[in-house]
């Protein structure tokens, strides 16, 4: 249930990013599909009762990096959490590379509305 | 872009040093505790951010020029991808951990430790770190309003 | 502890739909913040601390650029969407692929249930046993991105400069034949 209403604000930023006119909604409702995409990965990787991967000097056995199976067993999954780190800071390029072409597309024509923006060229 | 009033200055003068040293301490402990390169780096280019809206964004270029900040985000970049090559020559693989393995060992737990894992979150907080200064530097600078004229005749060096 | 994971969820698709029906832009724009501490949030209970601080940070400097475009401008609402018919076929294909999905989430695990624990030889158990013994990082997301898979690293490092050397090129004030006049 919780992953089925993730979906719902993935397809909340779809709506309005296919319906909306305004280019900076259009900017928006990516920016909450790629929020609705990382909190998903993120709770794949989740198990009951689970501790943060970092390993603290009461989890080693011994010097030789032995970790105990108390840890083992409790540990959530680190693969996902890697890959959404590098995610979050590449949305934030796209959306820095996004919101310069939406200024320069205003001042150019004096308007948001992408209707009104028809002719593309060079 | 013109600064904020004088109790704003004051108080920021204080906190955007505060700011910029705990960057620097998620940066370097980024392998014992969570942070690591990303987060570090992003929040070295908030201080900047916060110098550049309390003072004025003049202040804010002459403080770390553009130029410069574009060098460092160059040297950044080279850092990190001489250390993945530097892992090809000196072991068998490339991003091969060869302080780790090979050179110098250390306790783990310790903050010389883990090879040369602190080492490309140094290199990726300065890179990150630049890139967003510059980033949000320029976007400020554009003008505000669609009807005012912009002078060629300046020149700033590299803009 | 199930329950705080519903609230949090239902306040960021409340603060979404706000999001995006709202017709002023600032209004938008505070909205998306919403929803980005949220998120924090719930990574924080999600045992992903690493992540939650850089989520927050990103999403500062996300708004700053985002109110950069919206405030100060002359803006005319722009009223109505587009055409009806456009919307009418945009609104139903949503629904056929939300449909869709839901048929997909049937067959899933549940939530809580660790798969990844269920096959001995899988990558997250590797890299959860031998993590600290084969890189000495206390940290494993950090021995995982860094080390494992150091690649992927390099390549968002790529990424990254790519699209902000991007947007540096389209803010540019001068023109290229400005600039080739200054230098003869």
């Amino acid at each position: 249930m919780l992953y089925a209403m993730c979906f719902l604000m993935f397809m909340i930023g779809l709506y309005c990013a296919i319906v909306k006119k305004n280019m900076v909604k259009i900017v928006i409702g990516l920016a909450v599909m790629e929020y609705a995409v990382n909190l998903f990965l993120i709770m794949l990787g989740y198990r009951h009762g689970g501790e943060a991967p970092i390993v603290g000097p009461a989890d080693m056995v011994d010097s030789t990096g032995q970790l105990t199976a108390l840890f083992i067993d409790k540990c959530v999954d680190p693969l996902p959490q890697a890959l959404v780190l590098t995610s979050i800071v590449i949305g934030l390029g796209s959306l820095a590379l996004m919101i310069s072409i939406c200024i320069r597309t205003y001042e150019k024509y004096q308007t948001f509305d992408i209707t009104e923006i028809r002719r593309l060229k060079g | 872009m013109k600064g904020m009033t004088i109790i704003v200055k004051t108080v920021s003068s204080w906190v955007k040093v505060l700011i910029f040293l705990f960057g620097i301490c998620i940066i370097l402990t980024g392998h014992l505790t969570p942070g690591g390169g990303f987060a570090g780096g992003v929040i070295l280019a908030s201080s900047y951010v916060l110098l550049m809206l309390a003072f004025g964004r003049e202040f804010a270029e002459e403080n770390l020029p553009l130029a410069a900040a574009s060098r460092l985000d160059c040297a950044g970049a080279i850092m990190f991808a001489a250390i993945a090559v530097l892992g090809f020559v000196w072991g068998g693989s490339f991003f091969f951990n060869y302080l780790y393995q090979i050179y110098l060992p250390g306790k783990a737990l310790n903050l010389v430790s883990a090879g040369t894992i602190p080492l490309s979150n140094i290199a990726i907080g300065i890179k990150v770190g630049a890139s967003l200064f510059l980033i949000i530097v320029m976007l400020s600078g554009f003008c505000q309003d669609y009807r005012c004229k912009v002078d060629f005749t300046k020149t700033k060096g590299e803009e | 502890m199930e329950i705080l994971f519903y609230i949090m969820i239902i306040y960021m698709l409340i603060a979404a739909i706000i999001a995006v029906e709202t017709r002023d832009l600032l209004s938008s724009v505070i909205c998306l913040g919403a929803i980005g501490v949220g998120v924090s949030l719930m990574f924080l209970f999600l045992k992903a601390p690493d992540i939650a601080i850089t989520q927050i940070v990103v999403e500062v400097l996300g708004l700053i650029v985002l109110i950069r475009a919206t405030i100060s401008r002359d803006l005319t609402f722009i009223s109505g969407d587009r055409e009806f018919f456009g919307v009418v076929v945009s609104v139903v294909i949503v629904l056929i692929i939300f449909i869709a999905g839901i048929e997909v989430f049937r067959s899933m695990p549940d939530f809580g249930n660790a798969v990844f624990a269920e096959v001995p030889n899988s990558a997250s158990n590797t890299y959860i046993r031998e993590g600290v013994k084969d890189t000495g990082a206390a940290n494993l997301v950090a021995s995982v991105i860094l080390d494992y898979r150091g690649y992927d690293t390099l390549g968002e490092a790529t990424v990254l400069f790519t699209s902000i050397l991007g947007a540096i090129v389209i803010l540019r004030r001068k023109s290229r034949k400005q600039l080739e006049e200054i230098d003869k």
